[in-house]
């Protein structure tokens, strides 16, 4: 398998002292292969995200983009190539990463409240019981403060709404100060004014704390304010670059193979696609053609 | 018999004081505490793991495992229902780790070990009913031994748990951030498996398979109906369990009655107290991004 246009390191990297290490990419992927059998999800796939760089990573449903995440928190092996976060092999449980799931509903008599999510985020990988202690309480509380969540930090995580719920995820991710934040769509089942807030939460930690975000999403429009780049997956063919150069007509008609038109409407992107020929197969937002506030009306059609 | 005379018989202390005294008595007390604090230490777990089905599953395969012992040896039975549990857990936890399958793996188990349990009994040439009567509850035959086995499994129980607590509370309550997190759920999930066949196949000789439901989950349910800071629910949930175990076997001992119904009795009228707390708690509530919560939820 030969690496499509391997970038090179920039020179003034390669001339550093041995003894101040190289700044490495946060993340950094090379001639990078996953596959499920037969099926190719993505090859020969090249990425360097640099600290505080806000990646969004888009495609159809079954595309590879979980599976990427995956492969970068080392529970999912490449099938070919490598992985690297800071510069070393992706490995299991890295504490360099900080991870936000989909907002889930959760059962209301969970005996967890807002600041055991959150503690369990700095701690909870460790062995044994984990005694209190005064530092451990106000990393917590620091964490909670830092996304507005203090107020209903002792209410059951199960009584709380959605967008509070992922207020205290994206706590729960950034307590342990990690370089990498990993967002395996955070929006999901958010209404707008939510997706704004968790978006702004996100975009504000990584400018002030130089954290690389990899952001999975259906949508790009809730962050597009904070995209630098895009990472766009279609059956296995890929396309990176920023928004303008991604989001257009002619790019993405050659990913899908189909024509598909770009169209921007009051700083929003709408991506519409034939129907029918589609080659994703399934539902994507990107392809129902309506009004700017599409997002709230066909949230309830994906898991 | 009048309905007071009915509860005349349920309900007196007549005795009770010199019933105390004697060693049985003090022995099956201290079995039951024992007991009640393994169960109210792994209750709540099983609870927010929605594992019930399954310890009720494991409680009903000891007898196979009772049964297959007594094959070999009458002395076998209580090794035997220990193996049985511990075997079924681990089944459960194994076959049962993706959640949409997790009943119907159980009701398939639970079926094929109980009627291999009714193959065994027809397979022993003596009486089984005698041998067997144990599963159902023997408090009062507890003896010396049997408190320093129950002891020792809890104390090891307990260390155990101790020792994997944030990651097990981690993996049971939060489980795909935690597998992000490294957090070996799968490997944690088969332990606390063997934990629940531990304790089930302890309790079951003991109190019966019908007490380690009321010990294991009706406590765990109460507490996380009153609180939602795991470690309080953890104490809660023992304290409530002791209450149950403890009470129900001194208010069973001047009728003479058989525990089961006392015990499961308080632990009940507890549950209910508690879902009254609970809803009292739970409504209203404000919170700044939701602010009329009451009128939401009317």
């Amino acid at each position: 398998m030969s690496p499509l246009n391997l970038t090179t390191e920039p020179d003034h990297l390669r001339m550093r002292s041995p003894v101040a290490p190289p700044a490495a990419p946060a993340v950094r992927l090379r001639s990078a292969r996953l596959a499920y059998g037969r099926r190719v999800l993505w090859d020969c796939l090249d990425l360097d995200v640099a600290p505080g760089e806000f990646l969004a990573v888009l495609g159809p449903n079954g595309s590879g983009k979980t599976s990427l995440l995956r492969v970068l928190l080392g529970l999912t092996p490449l099938s070919a190539g490598s992985a690297e976060i800071n510069g070393r092999p992706v490995r299991r449980g890295s504490r360099a990463i900080g991870y936000i799931p989909q907002q889930r509903a959760l059962d209301p008599t969970l005996t967890l409240r807002g600041r055991d999510l959150v503690g369990l985020g700095l701690d909870g990988h460790r062995w044994g019981l984990g005694l209190p202690s005064r530092r451990r309480r106000a990393q917590v509380l620091r964490a909670l403060d830092a996304v507005g969540a203090r107020p209903y930090a002792d209410a059951p995580v199960g009584l709380l709404s959605g967008g509070e719920q992922q207020r205290l995820r994206v706590a729960q991710a950034l307590v342990g100060d990690p370089d990498v934040l990993l967002c395996d769509e955070p929006l999901l089942s958010l209404d707008l004014a939510h997706q704004r807030m968790v978006s702004e939460l996100i975009d504000a930690r990584r400018r002030a704390a130089q954290t690389a975000v990899l952001f999975v999403t259906h949508e790009i429009n809730p962050v597009l304010p904070a995209v630098d780049r895009v990472l766009y997956l279609v059956d296995g063919r890929f396309s990176i670059g920023t928004p303008a150069e991604v989001m257009t007509s002619a790019t993405l008609s050659a990913l899908y193979g189909t024509d598909v038109e770009v169209i921007k409407v009051w700083q929003r992107l709408l991506v519409i696609g034939v129907h029918g020929d589609d080659l994703s197969g399934g539902a994507d937002p990107h392809h129902v053609p309506i009004a700017p506030s599409y997002s709230a009306s066909v949230r309830h059609e994906h898991r | 018999m009048s309905i007071g005379e009915i509860l005349d018989r349920l309900f007196t202390l007549e005795g009770t004081r010199e019933l105390l005294a004697l060693d049985f008595v003090q022995q099956a007390l201290i079995a039951g505490a024992l007991l009640a604090l393994i169960a109210g230490a792994l209750g709540p777990l099983v609870v927010a793991r929605q594992v019930s089905f399954a310890v009720h599953g494991t409680s009903e395969l000891t007898f196979t495992g009772a049964a297959a012992a007594l094959l070999v040896s009458s002395s076998l039975v209580s090794a035997g229902a220990l193996v049985g549990a511990v075997l079924a857990a681990l089944v459960f936890g194994l076959l049962g780790l993706r959640e949409r399958e997790r009943d119907s793996v159980i009701g398939a188990v639970l079926a094929f070990g109980l009627g291999l349990g009714g193959l065994f009994l027809w397979l022993y040439p003596g009486r089984a009913s005698n041998q067997l009567a144990l599963l159902f509850g023997q408090i009062v035959a507890v003896g010396r031994d049997d408190v320093w086995l129950l002891g020792g499994c809890a104390l090891a129980v307990l260390v155990v748990l101790a020792a994997v607590w944030r990651p097990l509370l981690f993996a049971s309550m939060d489980p795909e951030v935690a597998q992000a997190r490294g957090v070996p759920v799968r490997a944690l999930s088969m332990l606390f498996a063997g934990l629940i066949g531990v304790a089930t196949g302890l309790a079951v000789p003991t109190v019966g398979a019908l007490l380690v439901l009321a010990l294991l989950i009706t406590p765990a349910a109460a507490a996380a109906q009153v609180t939602a800071n795991p470690v309080t629910a953890l104490l809660l949930a023992t304290a409530f369990a002791e209450v149950a175990v403890v009470g129900g076997i001194v208010l069973s001992l001047a009728p003479g009655a058989p525990i089961s119904g006392y015990v499961t009795t308080i632990a009940f009228v507890i549950y209910l107290i508690c879902r009254g707390v609970g809803t009292l708690r739970r409504y209203p509530r404000t919170s700044p991004l939701n602010p009329h919560p009451t009128e939401q939820s009317a």
